[in-house]
């Protein structure tokens, strides 16, 4: 116990001494600052981190077509620790590649610490044609540049057990009331399942869900940000799911443990609100329930409406260290808009692209675990297009941390209206983070 | 009996061999700081240098300017006492600080309370397969925190613990480890299973090195074992025993790998358990490495003030029989 304590505690000195030894140098690195001029004819090279699989057979297709730029890929461990990294090499003035692959949630961050250039100026007028609204709002952060060019897009999905829907006579709900509904009547017929749990450790998926109901949680108001956490939209939204605790119809455990995991494989939880990507999860998790799953468009606020909000996904940026930042931009935007880009990234990298006008004819087959339901890139698609606009602050990681702890205790209690406090404790501790930083807040 | 114990506990050997080390000194005056200068580079690299950079860090603090976009909008500035003055005040790291004393006060004594009496049976005369018991019972120090944390985490979750599956077989309920007032010793089991062996092990060979004319003294004057455990065992041990209590106190302020692996498991325990994880959610869950040291040199001095009261109050009275 001890030497792995001790071990652990070196360990987080080291860390804390490399972040911050390099923190000497103030970043220089000024947006739009003037490209190293090449030679016609010279190679440009650069350098893309990236954590997307198969990211490296992706970028092979742009190197066979594009002899004078040529990318490489320097696989990172996942969208946190190349924020972390990414940031140092920032704060020391170099060390940073040219593209990076960047989480939305990250971005605002990201753009803060001067790590990310407008590009703007160098991508073509068309790029933003290909992405819906929201999506394009999160890589703009609602001013007039743009620090990135959306990659891929997470929009949320209704994923429900199909057998156990129709052994009980249950509709796919299209509302939130008939999603209750739907609950009551599972967790009635038998008290060991659930259509689904309140997870206190998935912020990212409840900031959906709120987006879906119309909130953003931070907004840009000339010189000002505001935090608006704790809106009558997120209100909307806690109340409800902390009535469904309350009640007992939902779990209340969170999701990604052991415990889930064999919930989802042995059929106890016959639900999940969920984003595109689910089914690389649940294949993983609940192999046994394979083809007994069906998707279907989020259930809505008002009957007839048809929005989303999104759990996740990531966008291409050009660092503020790039010396080739018009030859990295056109790379962010080929990957991302053109049709040989837009296939790469769906069928060699697997991820569902934010583009919408060449991603329908690059997904035609169903993934693997859902191969009864044909129409599971068409749903997506449609889905896609109407996920609500949504901003990120400059700490959401803050928000995300309180969210954790705050709605921890909240499902414990197993009162609605500890959800709707947990909502006010989360407001207060991201606004006063903001404030002692010295931000300009509204 | 008193003097004979204090002769192993602390008198230094009589004779040294004398070098005569003036005559070596004025012949060779660098030697010894030679030899000394790979351990002071690696004490002044890796563990002073560190500390007073925390102790900088924690006196400076991030300044934004507006919206807080763009390069040049961030500025270090110094901070004074403020990040300190934020530590001392926050409900948050209070509380932490209570919740892993209340923690010590269970882990302590029955991590200790279990590893004197293995060491006892151990040591007494009639056990059997000594040493695959020693192996035993020190094996589960030699599993890393992280993993053990992980294998108790999968036995506490119902969905997944046999403990729970067997007594739903037979109809009885079990309480979850994991519910808010009991996750406290879900997580100090998790400690005690961890720090018995090694404990065992610094208290068993202290208890070898007692020499047996002791207990045929002791036999003699009509000593049974119990007695001689009593009487002779633990007084001679007392040294080590307080060593391994300022281990543990020191172990316990710092616990960190068992609660943040058990964290995501559970809705029972906050990013804030304890202080040091507290200290790591600040720095880089939260980018705030100005006010995490702050709350590390708070937490080192605490640690130090305590092991080192603690060592004062105890040594006085457990040595204070060498004085008289």
């Amino acid at each position: 116990m001890r030497r792995t304590l001790r071990g652990s505690l070196v360990a987080l000195s080291v860390s804390a001494l490399f972040l911050t030894a390099c923190s000497g140098g103030s970043s220089d690195g000024a947006s739009g600052s003037q490209d190293e001029a090449t030679k016609p004819g010279e190679k440009v090279e650069l350098n893309f981190w990236a954590w997307a699989p198969e990211m490296d057979k992706t970028v092979e297709v742009w190197n066979e077509s594009h002899p004078d730029i040529h990318v490489t890929v320097n696989k990172q461990d996942g969208g946190d620790p190349a924020v972390t990294k990414l940031l140092t090499a920032t704060k020391a003035g170099s060390g940073a590649p040219d593209l990076m692959q960047a989480e939305y949630q990250a971005l605002p961050t990201m753009v803060a610490a001067g790590a990310l250039a407008d590009i703007k100026g160098d991508l073509s007028g068309e790029a933003q044609g290909h992405f819906a609204d929201g999506v394009w709002n999160a890589v703009t952060l609602g001013t007039d540049a743009v620090y990135a060019v959306p990659q891929d897009a997470a929009p949320l999905m209704f994923f429900y057990r199909s057998d156990v829907f129709d052994k009980l006579k249950i509709k796919v709900p299209t509302t939130w009331d008939e999603y209750a509904q739907a609950a009551r009547t599972i967790h009635k017929a038998d008290k060991k399942k659930y259509l689904g749990t309140f997870s206190a450790n998935d912020a990212g998926l409840f900031a959906g869900l709120t987006q879906q109901n119309g909130a953003s949680w931070w907004g840009i108001d000339g010189d000002a940000w505001s935090v608006n956490i704790d809106s009558d939209a997120s209100r909307k939204v806690a109340q409800y799911w902390g009535g469904l605790v309350e009640e007992g119809v939902i779990d209340n455990t969170p999701m990604y443990t052991p415990g889930w995991n064999s919930a989802l494989n042995k059929g106890t939880q016959v639900g999940w609100v969920s984003a595109v990507w689910a089914p690389g999860v649940l294949a993983g998790n609940a192999a046994d329930t394979k083809g007994k799953w069906k998707v279907a468009p989020m259930p809505q606020w008002t009957s007839g409406a048809n929005v989303s909000g999104s759990w996740g996904g990531s966008s291409t940026a050009v660092t503020s260290q790039s010396k080739h930042k018009a030859a990295a931009a056109e790379f962010a935007e080929w990957l991302n808009t053109s049709a040989d880009g837009v296939k790469a990234l769906a069928t060699i990298s697997n991820v569902y692209p934010a583009d919408q006008k060449n991603t329908a004819a690059a997904l035609t087959e169903p993934p693997a675990f859902f191969k009864d339901q044909p129409d599971f890139y068409e749903v997506a698609a449609k889905v896609a297009g109407t996920t609500a606009p949504f901003t990120y602050g400059p700490n959401t990681n803050v928000a995300y941390s309180a969210f954790n702890d705050a709605f921890g205790k909240a499902a414990q209690s197993k009162s609605a209206a500890a959800f709707t406090q947990a909502l006010t404790t989360m407001q207060t501790q991201t606004v006063e983070d903001l404030k002692s930083s010295g931000f300009t807040t509204k | 009996m008193t003097s004979l114990t204090n002769d192993r506990v602390s008198s230094p050997p009589e004779k040294l061999p004398d070098p005569s080390p003036g005559s070596r000194r004025a012949r060779n005056p660098r030697a010894p700081y030679v030899f000394m200068l790979p351990a002071v580079v690696l004490f002044v690299f890796s563990i002073a240098v560190p500390i007073m950079y925390t102790a900088f860090l924690s006196l400076r603090t991030v300044k934004v300017q507006g919206l807080g976009l763009g390069p040049g909008s961030r500025t270090e500035v110094w901070a004074g006492l403020s990040n300190y003055g934020r530590t001392l005040s926050d409900g948050d790291f209070l509380s932490s600080v209570l919740r892993v004393l209340g923690y010590g006060l269970v882990v302590i004594p029955v991590m200790l309370g279990l590893a004197l009496l293995f060491a006892l049976l151990l040591d007494s005369v009639r056990v059997r397969a000594r040493r695959f018991s020693r192996l035993v019972i020190f094996m589960p120090y030699a599993v890393p925190a992280v993993i053990s944390s992980l294998l108790w985490g999968f036995l506490y979750l119902p969905a997944v613990s046999p403990f729970t599956y067997a007594a739903d077989q037979v109809g009885v309920t079990l309480p979850q480890p994991m519910a808010p007032g009991l996750v406290l010793f879900a997580i100090a089991n998790i400690a005690v299973w961890g720090g018995v062996g090694f404990n065992m092990i610094v208290l068993y060979t202290a208890l070898r090195s007692i020499p047996s004319e002791l207990y045929e003294a002791a036999r003699i004057d009509g000593c049974n074992e119990l007695q001689i455990a009593w009487r002779i065992k633990i007084p001679v041990i007392l040294p080590s025993l307080i060593m391994t209590s300022v281990f543990g106190m020191i172990t316990t302020l710092q616990v960190f790998a068992e609660p943040t692996v058990l964290r995501p498991l559970t809705n029972n325990i906050s990013t804030s358990w304890s202080p040091l994880m507290m200290i790591y959610r600040d720095a880089f869950t939260r980018n705030d490495i100005y006010s995490a040291s702050a709350t590390s040199v708070v937490l080192a001095v605490a640690t130090f003030v305590l092991s080192f009261g603690f060592l004062r109050l105890v040594q006085n009275r457990a040595f204070a029989q060498e004085n008289r």
